[in-house]
């Protein structure tokens, strides 16, 4: 399953012209506000036609505008999972739930009520009205009914930027099952939060002025210094995944990854899982030996594989650690000072590691 | 024929010709409410000028007007007539009068519900599959439906009331074309009918103010449904 997108479109002063392709996975889409994310969206789903390009899924084409081919968006076939969930305020829960399902093509594949039901955990939800659920568990009665309407792809526009920190991470372990799922289901997710992609995508459009800036496999376009000024210099940094090897009575868990081990605590998945680890630029120390009476114990070897100079008086270093890649974030002086340059081999001192605290599943 | 006959008689023609009034101008109130709500296109303002133009006219003229376009000399009166459709002084002519009296008040309450409801709904329902009569049937027309009923609860009450256009236009032929508000005016000439006047004036009275009471209720329903309480 490939979305291709190749559109062009003018609103008044902003113009946006945008290419790229989204395959298996989670594909994000990156940009601050008005960067064009949800222009873009809005075209794949149908619900804008632009000026010009194409759009086509899996060879069959939604919108073409050389052959003025534009397909309703009730004809596409896609989930759209709106920002601002967009409940029918008539109809209960279940009646939501059901409403696309009578328009799902007839060999169309995917999860039955029950199921997704049990996905969302909205069994106890079913009769209530949409007004008297909380934001979290609109978005879930939401991404149900885009899924019960048996798409072939989800579309979902920043589906959390209206919630809170904890309803987030209500919503978060959803999408991961529905990623990593027996569904299989490909999502084309928009986002401005950086740690909501490095969590979930496998695949990173980098949206900026309604231009692609950028776009690859996330763990790439984390560790490239050229995409920190994209993502925000307190933001950037590398997205790795690592094997959680055991749990200390203390707290700390031991993680392998190519380079090494870890040490971190707070991590919540089982022995023998597959988590992903984010490493920001700035939380990353250089030092030329190896060092040692720190306070720190996560210290790697590793490889500068480029310099990066940033605006102002800092650089983006990508370095590469056994098989993975990460990305420190140090001052021109230091630079100098340490005479930092390619190929040169020194170590990389974790102050800090996030670990999304489910497995990634695979 | 007694006065008192003739009271239940008028107000039996001004329920029917009411009720006629209401079934034929909902459909045509809706596809005008809609049209004003959702399209633009050239001449909008003049249509909207159009509809709203029997609000602002003395009603005599409306009638004066319906009596020039649908007369039994005018033209189109005369093809009509032809296809078995009398309407200057016939009851029939009455609901015409009516519909035109109480549209504006139809499209108004229709239009201000159907701006009421997110056209996002809308959309949300399309990406789901739904084809455009499904969206407007199973997300638009519940969301609009108490504005639908609100609107036609003052096209009713219009109806019962409307004398100036309809007096002008069918006159007041006790039997065919006396609807109550013309009973009244009729009584009022009267010496010594002051009873009865005071008995349908009350009878107007209780339509009237019902059908008030009904659509203001009715218009709360529409607010408090699409907010979604």
């Amino acid at each position: 399953m490939t979305l291709d997108v190749q559109i062009r479109h003018r609103f008044g002063e902003f113009a946006l012209d945008v290419a790229f392709e989204a395959g298996p996975g989670i594909t994000a889409l990156f940009g601050r506000s008005g960067a064009g994310k949800t222009t873009v969206i809005n075209a794949v789903a149908g619900l804008l036609r632009p000026d010009a390009g194409h759009v086509h899924l899996d060879g069959s084409t939604l919108f073409d505008a050389g052959s003025q081919v534009f397909v309703p968006p009730a004809k596409r076939h896609l989930g759209y999972v709106f920002q601002d969930a967009r409940l029918f305020p008539h109809l209960s829960v279940e009646g939501n739930l059901t409403f696309g399902a009578r328009y799902a093509a007839a060999d169309s594949k995917g999860a039955d009520l029950k199921e997704v039901v049990a996905l969302l955990g909205l069994e106890n939800h079913l009769n209530r009205a949409p007004n008297t659920l909380s934001g979290g568990e609109k978005q879930r009665v939401a991404l149900g009914r885009a899924l019960l309407s048996r798409p072939q792809m989800l579309l979902m526009d920043e589906p959390l930027a209206n919630l809170d920190g904890p309803r987030k991470l209500e919503i978060i372990p959803y999408l991961e099952r529905l990623r990593d799922g027996p569904l299989g289901l490909p999502i084309l997710y928009v986002s401005h939060a950086v740690d909501e992609v490095a969590r979930l995508a496998d695949t990173l459009v980098l949206i900026q002025d309604g231009q692609v800036r950028t776009h690859g496999p996330l763990f790439e376009v984390m560790a490239d210094p050229a995409a920190v000024p994209l993502l925000g210099v307190r933001e950037a940094g590398a997205v790795l995944e690592a094997d959680v090897e055991s749990h200390a009575d203390d707290g700390i868990s031991t993680l392998s990854i190519s380079a090494g081990k870890l040490e971190l605590p707070g991590v919540q998945a089982e022995v023998g899982a597959r988590v992903r680890l984010r490493v920001l630029a700035q939380d990353v120390i250089l030092s030329l030996d190896r060092p040692d009476g720190l306070s720190s114990v996560n210290v790697l070897p590793v490889v500068v594989e480029d310099i990066h100079p940033g605006d102002g008086p800092g650089a983006a270093i990508a370095l590469r650690a056994g098989e993975d890649r990460l990305l420190a974030r140090v001052t021109g002086r230091a630079i100098r000072d340490l005479r930092l340059h390619k190929g040169m081999r020194c170590y990389a001192i974790l102050k800090a590691t996030t670990v999304a605290p489910g497995s990634i599943g695979r | 024929m007694n006065v008192d006959a003739a009271a239940w008689e008028a107000l039996r023609l001004s329920l029917w010709v009411a009720c006629w009034a209401t079934v034929l101008a909902v459909p045509l109130a809706l596809w005008v409410a809609w049209v004003l709500a959702r399209k633009t296109f050239w001449g909008k303002s003049a249509l909207n000028a159009l509809v709203h133009l029997p609000l602002v006219l003395p009603p005599v003229v409306t009638g004066y007007v319906l009596l020039i376009l649908f007369g039994r000399t005018a033209p189109l009166g005369q093809a009509l007539e032809a296809m078995g459709l009398r309407l200057a002084f016939h009851w029939s002519g009455a609901v015409l009068a009516a519909i035109v009296m109480g549209f504006p008040l139809m499209v108004r309450a229709m239009r201000l519900a159907i701006e009421a409801v997110d056209p996002k709904l809308e959309e949300a329902a399309a990406t789901l599959g739904a084809p455009h009569s499904a969206v407007f049937v199973r997300v638009t027309l519940p969301l609009i439906a108490p504005g639908i009923l609100a609107g036609a609860v003052m096209g009713f009450a219009k109806a019962m009331v409307e004398f100036g256009a309809t007096n002008t236009f069918v006159a007041n032929i006790p039997g065919q074309t006396q609807t109550l508000p013309s009973a009244i005016w009729t009584a009022l000439q009267i010496p010594g009918a002051e009873g009865q006047v005071v008995m349908m004036v009350l009878l107007a009275c209780v339509v009237a103010i019902g059908a008030v009471v009904l659509s203001e209720a009715l218009a709360r329903r529409v607010a408090a449904r699409i907010a979604g309480t």
